[in-house]
């Protein structure tokens, strides 16, 4: 069969014409991003990273609900200036256990990356209540209703569960204390060791000043709180992770 | 009689089951949409039981002809309508948000904070607005190419309605903070599967109604058609690969994480652009502007090169979203090569369009909408070279985050996919109510004027903002340390805030000239106006320009 | 096959097909005997008067 009479059946047959137009489009994708699974510095640990508290991931579940990526990123890029705005640029094992990922594409406000420890958990409240309080240039949208709702969790082992599938180390031991470890993060009166041996460095205590209740502003700021506190970036492992890291 | 009581049967079960549901539902946003996939299977049920065809009484509203014609185009009636309407909601929404940013006190939480309006501005206007359009304009031009009534008229209805029942889940859900939080992916997985089912409906029905064609070859309009149908059912179901928490819940997490997260988000993000905003609205143009100017596209042989290498390259420039991030070098590189070669095929395209006007160039003084589709062409033209420059990693280190993001993504929108289809509406409205001709030609002229100055507030004023913005997050004073506070470059973007805001109105303000005239055509209504017409010819002046110089001398 | 050899086929055979794939899709409608094919399928949308 000549080309010419080759390409003619093509142009007539639609079923050729959509298995060529698949092919065409699938490759860049294949070669793109399968890779990414497989390639070291994608995948590789760096030491400090555990997976989320339930309380920590309450409140990331409310930071994606109120769509808080629309403004700010948690990707800071290697570049002098933002080194020293919000800290050491991000390592892809930091957000490893993203699900999804957080990164952002706009900063409307500030990246959040390394805001963890930054600032008080009253200012984080303040400023979730009445952002232009503490910063009058701010355009943020007040979100005082977080402090007045209960934080509802309808089954904090089936969350911590659901993640384990998509291949977050959650193990027996995490997911069957899901619901008290989310209790006691924001309680000190209750005992926290066990949490403290799941999660090292989970900060437990009342993050909304009212100690009463567990509210989602508790959950909220702590996952604020806690945001790029895990990786001792100038650690020498970490030090020598960054070095194996290529391409920036 | 059986198949009206199996269908009643069939709307019951599901009426049961949204019911069930909503018993069991986990969060407040599942039981609403529950509710509301019941209201609708109870809608079902009381019209197939009544016998009662309310469509026929709504299809009265609008005037819609029923005589039988030679095309199914009852589907693409509601499309239109459709189109317009969820246009009005997309461009309100995004004056909305607009404003907000200028005043935070426009916020209304927690339903109307920024954070949840936006992404029903994003996907009212690219799905509901766009997307109607697309498969309006789909069902249209697939018919008259092939010479063939839609295969499957049932499931064509289907995939309107399924399709109008996803916008409606998708919207509600953003205000009661239902998100998966991929941008221009935000519906959770329930929504999902429905808009993949929808979605395959629509492939059905495309490919069949081409495999029934009455013409040996497959219109080039066809072809784009086709890649924009199949590649964003792959886009669509690769990307939200998820896991609910409950299957009673809305809550789902994504199959992937951090890098490889990301950059399957943005293989689809770019990609909806390059395929839902690109490729199927070049299919339109493959069509509508040769329809429009009377004559046959400049080169199909471009056309077919066009093709190929959109199709091929588009779907590589994801990673150009992610430059500087902890996405490994080498992707980033291949999404900035591909991005600056995705030019030349951009180019291509739009060198075809508007060649196809070669000989015929006068209509664009004369005929409003050849104007709109001109300019169309011209900011798709301009937004495919802004976008390649913007993928160049050190341009892409400055204006990344920033709002020169936002304003080449409305040039592109505002300017190539909203002009383009507003022009193919107007071309629509009297062929498919049976219409002499629009109400007025004159209303789409100052539609086009009030178009294209709004563009150009909105993307001058993101331009600025964008480069400030840059340049004042990077700047460093003598002493050594950063100038601007964060809190310094906020405001010093509210001027340009106001600004974008009044050019998003004057679009909105055109757009409402738009509707009018759509609806005054269609109760078929003619306004009386003088015609557009060329300049008067004054044999005075019809004579070479001698501008003073004494007349050549012929040589001996 | 590992990471590495993939990216070496990518970088040299990998590189060469998609290039001749490339060229041989954009010489396609320049063979002989298109131009009539072309121009027809072009018209297609005139051939009715009335689009219904």
């Amino acid at each position: 069969m000549s080309m010419a009479e080759s390409h003619k059946k093509l142009e007539r047959n639609v079923t050729l014409l959509a298995v060529g137009a698949f092919v065409a489009v699938a490759i860049g994708g294949i070669v793109e991003i399968a890779p990414l699974f497989w390639i070291d510095n994608t995948i590789e640990k760096v030491d400090g990273m555990r997976p989320y508290t339930p309380l920590e991931q309450a409140g990331r579940d409310i930071y994606v609900r109120e769509g808080c990526y629309s403004c700010h990123s948690q990707m800071i890029r290697p570049f002098r200036d933002e080194v020293e705005r919000y800290g050491h640029y991000s390592l892809a094992a930091e957000s490893m256990y993203d699900h999804p990922f957080q990164w952002g594409s706009k900063r409307t406000g500030p990246d959040l990356a390394r805001v963890g420890g930054r600032y008080s958990d009253d200012w984080h409240v303040q400023h979730l209540k009445n952002p232009q309080s503490v910063v009058p240039e701010s355009v943020m949208p007040s979100y005082g209703f977080l402090s007045t709702t209960d934080l509802q969790v309808a089954d904090a082992a089936a969350q911590l569960r659901a993640l384990s599938h998509v291949g977050v180390p959650y193990g027996r031991d995490e997911i069957a204390n899901a619901k008290a470890d989310l209790a006691a993060q924001a309680n000190p009166e209750k005992d926290g060791v066990g949490l403290m041996a799941r999660y090292p460095k989970a900060q437990i205590r009342d993050f909304d000043g009212n100690p009463g209740k567990l509210t989602e502003m508790d959950a909220l700021v702590a996952y604020l709180q806690m945001l790029g506190t895990l990786v001792d970036v100038s650690s020498a492992a970490a030090q020598e992770e960054l070095a194996t890291e290529k391409g920036r | 009689m059986e198949t009206s009581i199996a269908k009643i049967g069939l709307w019951f079960a599901l009426l049961i089951l949204a019911i069930l549901a909503v018993a069991g539902a986990q969060d407040t946003g599942f039981a609403v949409h529950m509710w509301i996939f019941a209201a609708v299977a109870f809608g079902g049920m009381w019209v197939t039981a009544v016998r009662y065809d309310p469509l026929a009484r709504v299809q009265g509203i609008f005037r819609m002809p029923t005589d039988p014609s030679r095309y199914d185009d009852d589907p693409i009636r509601w499309g239109v309508i459709a189109t317009m309407f969820w246009g009005a909601a997309g461009f309100l929404a995004g004056l909305f948000i607009a404003l907000q940013l200028a005043f935070p006190a426009l916020n209304f939480e927690p339903y109307l904070n920024f954070g949840r309006v936006r992404p029903l501005h994003t996907s009212a206007v690219i799905f509901a607005f766009g997307g109607n359009a697309l498969i309006a304009t789909s069902f249209y031009v697939v018919q008259r190419t092939c010479r063939a009534r839609l295969a499957f008229p049932a499931l064509a209805r289907f995939v309107f309605w399924g399709y109008q029942l996803f916008i409606v889940l998708a919207a509600s859900g953003y205000l009661l903070g239902v998100t998966q939080s991929r941008e221009y992916a935000e519906p959770e997985w329930y929504v999902d599967i429905w808009l993949t089912i929808v979605w395959l409906s629509y492939a059905a029905v495309f490919i069949g109604t081409i495999v029934r064609r009455h013409e040996p070859h497959i219109y080039v309009a066809n072809w784009f058609y086709l890649a924009f149908i199949l590649t964003v059912a792959m886009l669509h179901v690769v990307n939200n690969l998820a896991v609910p928490i409950s299957f009673l819940g809305s809550r789902s997490y994504s199959a992937f994480a951090g890098v490889q997260d990301a950059l399957t988000q943005w293989w689809y993000g770019h990609n909806a652009v390059g395929f839902f905003l690109t490729a199927g609205f070049l299919a339109m143009m493959y069509y509508f502007v040769p329809k429009q100017a009377e004559r046959p596209v400049y080169s199909y042989r471009l056309s077919i090169i066009h093709f190929w290498s959109l199709i091929f390259l588009y779907i590589w420039a994801g990673p150009h979203h992610l430059h500087y991030t902890a996405l490994p070098d080498w992707a980033q590189t291949l999404g900035m090569v591909f991005s600056i070669m995705l030019w030349m095929p951009s180019w291509g395209g739009m060198i075809n369009g508007l060649m196809t006007l070669n000989g015929a160039w006068d209509k664009v003084r004369t005929d409003p909408i050849i104007r709109m589709m001109v300019m169309a062409l011209a900011f798709y033209g301009m937004s495919t070279f802004e976008g390649p420059m913007l993928s160049i990693k050190s341009v892409n280190s400055l204006s990344h985050y920033t709002d020169w993001t936002i304003g080449h993504v409305h040039s592109g929108a505002l300017g190539w996919n909203g002009m383009i289809t507003f022009a193919c509406v107007y071309y629509l409205v009297p062929r498919l109510w049976k219409r002499e001709r629009l109400y007025s030609l004159r209303m789409i002229n100052w539609h086009f004027w009030l178009a294209t100055i709004g563009i150009v507030f909105y993307a001058a004023s993101m331009w600025v903002a964008g480069i400030t913005q840059g340049l004042m997050w990077r700047e460093y004073g003598a002493d050594g340390y950063l100038v601007n506070s964060f809190a310094d470059t906020v405001s010093a973007l509210h001027p340009m805030y106001l600004m974008r805001a009044f050019g998003g109105f004057l679009y909105l303000t055109g757009f409402v000239i738009m509707l009018v005239n759509v609806w005054k055509t269609i109760t078929g209504c003619i306004r009386i106006e003088a015609p557009m017409s060329d300049a008067a010819f004054d044999p005075e002046k019809d004579r070479p320009i001698t501008s003073g110089r004494p007349a050549a001398i012929p040589a001996e | 096959m590992d990471y590495n050899t993939l990216r070496h086929l990518a970088d040299s055979w990998g590189l060469l097909a998609m290039l001749a794939i490339f060229l041989s899709l954009c010489a396609w409608p320049f063979r002989p005997g298109a131009r009539t094919r072309n121009n027809d399928a072009a018209k297609l949308i005139f051939k009715d008067d009335n689009d219904g």
